[in-house]
C-alpha cells in the first residue's frame, strides 16, 4: 500500500525506529531539519544545557529572531518593560554563547518566527521543522512536518538534534470547489475546525487537498496549516506543488542549480500516494463557504458572518452547551444577536496567521478610497521588517495611514499581547489572529478571529462585516480582492 | 527527574471543558527566564474570582486537578506545566489532552491521566459532595481511586515507564548518538543551513 505525505516525510527521518509494534510502540527517534528559536521558549533550555554542560549540536540548523515580546513602537529606544528588555537580552546573550544566528528587532529579517522562517527560504518541502511555539505548523504549507514543541523538547533538540516522537494518525481535509469573492485562506480553517472541533485532529497530522487547496497562493495556505493546532492537531500539511516551487524559487536559502534540480525531483516525490489511506477524511465544499467569524472564547465556537449567535441550549453535549453559556457571558454577546449587529472597538491585522504581504495586500484592497469608522482603531502590524519594507515599496503603508490605520514594526504584537498592545478589560475585537481565548488579547478583551478582508470591512463599517457589505468605494481603487 | 509512581491528594473538580493554556497561564508571566517560582501566575485571572474553585478550602490545598474535556489546548508553553506543579499540583485527570500538553507534562513529571468522561462526572460529584476527598493516583496500576470510585487511566507506555524510572529524555536519546551521526551522514546536501547566513 502507498504512504500519506505524511508518513513519506516521517520515514525520511527516522534515525532509530522504536522498538516494539502497535499500541505498545516506542517512539522512533526522528531528525530535525530546521529549529526555530525565540525569546520566550528558549532561555530555559538554553540554561538546560548550560547546566547539563551540553553542547547545541547543529548551530547550522538553528535560527532565531525577536517576537512575542518585542515592541511594535519606538523599537530603537530600550524596550521599556524590564522584565521583556531581560527577556530578549537573554536572548541575545545565549545565541552569541551558543553560536546561533539571530535577527533581532531592527534588523531586516526580524519578525514572527513563522514569517522569517519561509521568506528567508529555510522552510523547504519534506523537512522537519520544530519550534517552541505551537504554530510551527505553519511551515506544513511547503509539504514539510512542522510541529510546535514545549521548552523540554526545545532542549532535547538542542542537544540532539531529533525528537522522540509517537506515530501520528493522517487525516484528509478534502476542500473541493472554487471559493467566492471576499471568502478566502481564513474562512477555510476557521470552517474546518468549527466542524471538527478543538479536539477533533487530536493526535492527527492534517492533510489539506482539493482543488480549492491547489488554487491557493502559498501565504493563504500557510494561514490554513498555520490553526491546525487550533483543531488539536499537531501538524498540518499540503504537498508541494508548482505554487511551492514559484514562492521558494530565489530566496536566500532555496537551493541553487544542481542543488535546486535535486530538490525539485525529491519534492515531486512528495506527494500522497494514490492507493494510499488515510485514518479520517472529511470533506469541506468551498463552492458554499461564506467568510467565517468567532462568536465565543475558542476557535471551534464559530458560525458565518450572515449567521447569528447560536443559542447554548440547542448544543446537544452538555459540555459544549456550558462551554457556550459561559463563553457568551464572557464575550458579553447575547445569542440570537445577528453577528453583523455586533459592533468592535479595535481591529487588529497582523500575527503569524494572516500578517503576510498578501494579507496586508487583500486589506489594503478593501479600504482604499474608503473612510474608517472614527470609533474604531485598527492596527497594522507586519509579520516581518521584510514585509514592512515590501509594503512600504508598493505604498500599502500610506493606504492605511490614510486610512487612519496605526502602521506598527514587525512582531507577535496584540495576538497575544506580550508587548504594550493589547485590549482593554471589556473592549472587542475583530482580529486576524488565531486565538480567541478568553484573556489572550489583554485582560478581559474579547476577540472575534476574522480574514483580513472582514477585518477590513469591519473598520469601515464599526460592525462585523464583509467587503459585500460595503459600498461602493469613493474614488475607484485600481485592484480587486483576490478570494485567494 | 523525579519517579512517580503513586500520589494522593485532594482532589480539585474544575468543570470546564476547553481549559486552553492562555487560561492557566497567561502571557505576561511568560516574560520569565526561570523554570520555577510560577505558582502565583497559575489561572491568574480565574484565581481574581472568589467562587473559582482554587480560592475554596479545602480545594486550594489540591493536588490532584479533575477536568473536562480537551484540557490544555492552544499554546505550546511549557510554562502551564510548570504552573500546575509549582502550585502544587501531581496529577491532572481529563478525558482529552491536547497533545503538546501532554508531551511537556510527561518531560517534567506531572501526570497526564486519561480517564473516560463518565468517571470524570462520577469523580466530580463525589469531589462536590464530599469536599477534600483524596484522590489517589497509581501508575503501577493505570487507575485512579476516589471515595468508593475505581477507575482505570490511559497513558502511552513509554511515558509511564519513564516516569516510573524517572528517566532524563536527552540522555535516553544521546545513548544512541552514533546513529545521529549516521543519519547526519546521508542527508541529502539540497537541506538549508542556516549558516552562513544569506539575506536578501
Amino acid at each position: 500500500m502507498g504512504k500519506t505525505l505524511a508518513e513519506k516525510v516521517w520515514d525520511a527521518h527516522v534515525v532509530r525506529k522504536g522498538d516494539g509494534e502497535g499500541a505498545n510502540a516506542q517512539p522512533d527517534l526522528l531528525f530535525i531539519d530546521l529549529h526555530l528559536v525565540h525569546e520566550v521558549t528558549s532561555p530555559q533550555a538554553f540554561e538546560g544545557l548550560r547546566l547539563a554542560g551540553r553542547q547545541l549540536r547543529r548551530p547550522d540548523l538553528t535560527i532565531a529572531t525577536e517576537d512575542h515580546n518585542t515592541p511594535t513602537l519606538d523599537i530603537d529606544k530600550p524596550i521599556a518593560d524590564l522584565t521583556s528588555r531581560t527577556q530578549i537580552q537573554t536572548l541575545r546573550n545565549n545565541c552569541k554563547e551558543f553560536g546561533v544566528r539571530l535577527h533581532s528587532l531592527g534588523d531586516a529579517e526580524q519578525g514572527i518566527v513563522h514569517v522569517v522562517g519561509p521568506q528567508l527560504g529555510l522552510t523547504q518541502p519534506g523537512m522537519t521543522v520544530v519550534c517552541g511555539d505551537s504554530h510551527t505548523s505553519t511551515h506544513g504549507a511547503f509539504g514539510a512536518l512542522a510541529m510546535g514543541i514545549g521548552t523540554s523538547e526545545v532542549e532535547h533538540v538542542m542537544a540532539t538534534q531529533t525528537l522522540s516522537l509517537k506515530p501520528f494518525k493522517t487525516m484528509a481535509i478534502n476542500v473541493e470547489g472554487t471559493l467566492r469573492p471576499g471568502v478566502s485562506a481564513k474562512d477555510i480553517i476557521l470552517a474546518v475546525i468549527a466542524k471538527i472541533g478543538t479536539g477533533g485532529g487530536q493526535g492527527y497530522v492534517l492533510e489539506y487537498r482539493g482543488s480549492a487547496i491547489r488554487a491557493l497562493s502559498m501565504e493563504a495556505r500557510m494561514t490554513i496549516c498555520n490553526m491546525s493546532i487550533e483543531a488539536g492537531a499537531r501538524a498540518g500539511m499540503v504537498a508541494p506543488d508548482e505554487t511551492t516551487y514559484a514562492y521558494m524559487l530565489g530566496r536566500p536559502h532555496a537551493p541553487q542549480g544542481a542543488e535546486w534540480d535535486a530538490a525539485v525531483e525529491y519534492w515531486n516525490t512528495l506527494h500522497t500516494d494514490e492507493d494510499a489511506a488515510f485514518d479520517v477524511e472529511v470533506d469541506l465544499d468551498a463552492d458554499t463557504l461564506e467568510p467565517f467569524v468567532t462568536w465565543g472564547t475558542n476557535p471551534g465556537q464559530g458560525v458565518s458572518l450572515s449567521e447569528a449567535v447560536p443559542f447554548p441550549e440547542d448544543f446537544a453535549d452538555e459540555n459544549a452547551k456550558l462551554a457556550a453559556e459561559r463563553a457568551l457571558q464572557y464575550m458579553g454577546l447575547e445569542a440570537g444577536t445577528p453577528m453583523k449587529d455586533i459592533r468592535v472597538d479595535t481591529v487588529f491585522l497582523g500575527s503569524c496567521t494572516n500578517s503576510r504581504i498578501e494579507d496586508l495586500r487583500a486589506a489594503a484592497d478593501v479600504i482604499r478610497g474608503r473612510e474608517k469608522d472614527p470609533k474604531v482603531r485598527m492596527l497594522v502590524v507586519p509579520g516581518s521588517a521584510r514585509v514592512r519594507l515590501e509594503a512600504e515599496a508598493e505604498g500599502l503603508d500610506k493606504v492605511f495611514k490614510e486610512f487612519g490605520a496605526e502602521w506598527r514594526f514587525a512582531g507577535c504584537s496584540m495576538c497575544l499581547g506580550m508587548n504594550p498592545d493589547q485590549l482593554e478589560p471589556g473592549e472587542r475585537c475583530a482580529s486576524t489572529s488565531n486565538r480567541n481565548f478568553e484573556g489572550r488579547q489583554g485582560k478581559g478583551g474579547r476577540t472575534h478571529l476574522v480574514s483580513p478582508v472582514v477585518a477590513a470591512a469591519t473598520a469601515v463599517r464599526g460592525t462585523l462585516s464583509s467587503p459585500s457589505d460595503l459600498e461602493p468605494a469613493s474614488v475607484s481603487a485600481s485592484t480587486t480582492t483576490d478570494a485567494a | 527527574m523525579e519517579k512517580f509512581t503513586t500520589h494522593t491528594g485532594i482532589g480539585v473538580p474544575l468543570r470546564q471543558s476547553n481549559v486552553d493554556t492562555d487560561q492557566i497561564i497567561p502571557a505576561v508571566y511568560l516574560k520569565r527566564i526561570t523554570r520555577t517560582g510560577f505558582e502565583d501566575a497559575l489561572f491568574s485571572a480565574w484565581r481574581k474570582d472568589p467562587a473559582f474553585i482554587l480560592n475554596q478550602e479545602p480545594f486550594n490545598a489540591g493536588s490532584v486537578l479533575v477536568a473536562g474535556p480537551d484540557f490544555g489546548t492552544g499554546s505550546s508553553r511549557e510554562h502551564a506545566v510548570w504552573a500546575l506543579k509549582d502550585y502544587g499540583f501531581k496529577a491532572v485527570l481529563s478525558s482529552r489532552f491536547a497533545d503538546i500538553f501532554r508531551g511537556n507534562s510527561g518531560k517534567q513529571g506531572l501526570l497526564a491521566a486519561q480517564v473516560a468522561q463518565d468517571d470524570i462526572e462520577l469523580i466530580w460529584k463525589e469531589l462536590e459532595n464530599h469536599p477534600g476527598t483524596q484522590v489517589k493516583v497509581d501508575l503501577v496500576s493505570k487507575t485512579v481511586e476516589c471515595g468508593n470510585i475505581v477507575a482505570p487511566f490511559e497513558i502511552d507506555d513509554y511515558t509511564r515507564w519513564r516516569l516510573l524510572e524517572g528517566l532524563d529524555d536527552i540522555g535516553l536519546t544521546l545513548q544512541h548518538e552514533e546513529d545521529i551521526t549516521a543519519y547526519e551522514a546521508t542527508r541529502p546536501s539540497f537541506k538549508p543551513k542556516t549558516l552562513p547566513a544569506r539575506t536578501q
